[in-house]
């Protein structure tokens, strides 16, 4: 419920343990081929210890914090991620949210989120922010 | 530090302006249950929205619906004419997604894409290219259901990354 909600309440953490595996699924599903993110040497070339994680797959994880939290009866409405570090799999990434801003407009109870993916030495690779909306207890009540 | 590039020296032709605002050919798609189920697993997204019919059915979305990012495996079509991308490697910065309504299993979705901005930065790997791009994403009903802008990056000389330019 949007009443449930307050400015600076966090979101249930979600932590994933991306692996080698894990990035040849999404590269299947997404047909994202790009070899960076499968292909070692190809990697090391490019100077990284190790193959690189989607962005876009972080974006996911961001949505999935996100959609999880609202559940079923709310709505995401904008999700915006920005992909500033690289990360690799083997490490433990862990997306976390805040509220930055509550709101109703129109009788819809907006929700915005500052939301980012931490990696193991706590920096935040990945910022982002997200909009939902979530029922009232009004409208939930039927009583507008 | 990254600086603008001066104008003496772009990497941004007259050909590669002349991309912005070109829409890249419609591609429409069927959205299939096992599609939306694979990329669900994929993500590690153990929604129920996503692969439980009788749940996704009982809720208010009155079906199943894909994940928030399942449009990445819509890809867009090519432009009227082969974009010259100067670079080799690709890097992704971004994406901003914009919901009207979420996509549902059994939709027929038409992806368009086009460039809305090219600029370049100059950083430790030279010259940086920023190519902006906002893809539309509409439904069987010509309802525009979502849309998403991506930041792509590409830089360096060399052979040419798989993939540069699909997404």
């Amino acid at each position: 419920m949007f009443e449930d909600v307050s400015i600076g309440d966090e979101l249930p953490e979600l932590v994933k343990h991306p692996d080698n595996r894990q990035l040849v699924m999404y590269a299947g599903a997404s047909q994202d081929f790009v070899a960076i993110h499968y292909d070692l040497n190809v990697a090391k070339e490019a100077g990284h210890p190790n193959v690189i994680i989607h962005g876009a797959l972080k974006s996911a994880w961001l949505g999935e914090l996100v959609t999880g939290w609202i559940g079923s009866e709310g709505r995401l409405l904008e999700l915006d991620a920005s992909y500033r570090a690289i990360d690799f799999p083997g490490d433990t990434a862990t997306c976390i949210g805040k509220i930055t801003d509550t709101r109703i407009q129109d009788d819809v109870g907006l929700v915005e989120i500052e939301i980012g993916l931490r990696n193991s030495e706590g920096a935040i690779s990945t910022p982002g922010r997200a909009l939902v909306s979530l029922p009232t207890v009004l409208r939930f009540s039927g009583l507008i | 530090m990254t600086t603008s590039a001066s104008p003496d020296n772009t990497v941004i032709s007259e050909e590669l302006r002349s991309f912005i605002d070109l829409e890249s050919d419609a591609v429409t798609y069927d959205i299939e249950r096992h599609a939306v189920e694979r990329f669900a697993c994929a993500i590690g997204d153990p929604n129920p929205l996503y692969t439980n019919i009788e749940f996704a059915e009982s809720s208010s979305h009155g079906s199943l619906i894909a994940p928030p990012t399942f449009f990445r495996s819509l890809l867009p079509g090519d432009y009227p004419q082969p974009y010259p991308e100067p670079f080799a490697h690709i890097l992704d910065g971004g994406s901003k997604y914009r919901y009207n309504e979420r996509v549902r299993v059994g939709d027929r979705i038409t992806v368009v894409r086009k460039i809305t901005d090219l600029f370049e930065k100059y950083g430790r790997m030279g010259t940086m290219l920023f190519k902006i791009c906002e893809i539309s994403y509409t439904n069987q009903e010509g309802r525009l259901v979502a849309t998403q802008t991506t930041t792509t990056i590409t830089y360096g000389t060399g052979e040419k990354d798989s993939g540069v330019g699909v997404h």
